[in-house]
């Protein structure tokens, strides 16, 4: 059985592999080919989209009977919401995490390429 | 007599605190041994802060103590003054903790649908991007390392891992921690330069330290390179000059490895 992360993860990608909405029942037989092929039950996959709606990142119609659910914004957008926290450059400029190193001026750059260069043709 | 000493105390602590506040840090963000020793630069810089905080508060509770018995308005006031400072600052704190907390947990949310474990490494996931990027996200015993596709594609293997000695070092050492105060302090008090001032050299300096970290495992030359390949990546591949405190300090952390 595959853990609640995992299923999640399967649920999203249906979704965002989808054209339109998808109601817990078209969900079903795709997530269980992806959880080795068990069975999963109907009501697993509805606590899924609970969970993943309360996160904010599937919406519900609720006029649809069974409810249909749609992801609130593409796989694409989310790794560049990922990539906009990253990198720092918001609004809020002292972002939450700590990357590895920014970039530097082209002429920094070139400075500094060259510096390694000579250092790797002396040592 | 009472009054005398009180009001002696409240002198000297303003003094401090005075001090503390513009020609220290000054001195400090100036010198040059802080690239050599950044683990005592960091813990001065925390003193000096924490210090600085503490003498001015103190010094208005010495004064409004000496000024009670004179005059209980005035006195009241600057008692009031102190307990609004401390107020201030203690919740200015808070509420960057809970708000930082908040976005990261979205971040992580985010990371757990995206990102695949790195096959080899615990707590390391990879992002499938073109871009070259690598930070950490801390979260108590979940910490994660992230790397993107483009980061992986771009280092040998040899860089890679002194770029995860870096980041992995950022998350044993709980740099997150000071930064977290020295921003809540920076955001308390924005008309300050020099919580300003503090706040980006604090950012540098655990640079450093993670780099001193990486240096234990990597040779110099390939934690550089790796410095440099990801600094120096082309628009595509989002390097960009960034407005990161500790970004355009890439070349100086360079410059201490081979200069």
């Amino acid at each position: 059985m595959a853990n609640l992360g995992q299923l999640e993860r399967a649920v999203m990608q249906t979704l965002w592999d989808a054209d339109g909405a998808l109601s817990a029942y078209d969900v079903l037989p795709r997530v269980s080919a992806v959880d080795g092929g068990k069975k999963l039950a109907a009501t697993t996959v509805l606590t899924v989209l609970a969970r993943l709606e309360k996160k904010g990142l599937v919406r519900a119609d609720r006029r649809a009977r069974p409810h249909h659910y749609l992801p609130t914004a593409s796989r694409a957008d989310h790794v560049a919401e990922l990539l906009h926290e990253a990198l720092g450059d918001g609004a809020d400029r002292h972002a939450v995490l700590e990357r590895f190193v920014g970039g530097v001026s082209a002429a920094d750059a070139a400075v500094l390429r060259d510096l390694l260069d000579r250092r790797t043709e002396t040592g | 007599m009472m009054t005398a000493s009180l009001l002696a105390v409240a002198g000297a602590l303003g003094a401090l605190a005075a001090v503390l506040a513009a020609p220290v840090p000054i001195a400090l963000a100036r010198s040059d041994w802080p690239t050599r020793a950044p683990a005592r630069a960091l813990l001065l810089w925390q003193a000096i802060a924490l210090a600085g905080g503490l003498s001015m508060i103190g010094s208005l509770v010495a004064a409004g103590f000496a000024l009670v018995p004179f005059d209980a308005i005035v006195g009241g006031i600057v008692f009031g003054a102190a307990i609004a400072l401390a107020g201030y600052l203690l919740g200015h704190l808070a509420v960057t903790i809970v708000v930082i907390a908040r976005s990261r947990r979205r971040h992580r949310a985010l990371l757990d649908l995206l990102t695949a474990p790195h096959p080899t490494r615990a707590g390391t996931v990879i992002l499938e991007d073109s871009a070259a990027l690598a930070y950490c996200l801390p979260r108590g015993g979940r910490s994660l390392t992230v790397l993107s596709r483009g980061l992986l594609d771009r280092l040998g293997h040899d860089e890679l891992a002194a770029v995860i000695a870096h980041e992995r070092a950022h998350l044993e050492q709980r740099h997150d921690i000071v930064l977290v105060a020295f921003r809540a302090w920076h955001s308390a008090l924005p008309w300050f330069p020099i919580a300003h001032r503090a706040a980006d050299e604090v950012a540098v300096l655990v640079e450093l330290l993670a780099d001193d970290r990486a240096r234990r495992v990597s040779s110099d030359h390939v934690l550089a390179r790796a410095i440099v390949a990801v600094a120096t990546v082309d628009v595509d591949g989002i390097a960009r000059v960034s407005r990161h405190p500790a970004a355009p300090r890439g070349r100086d952390r360079v410059l201490r490895l081979v200069g």
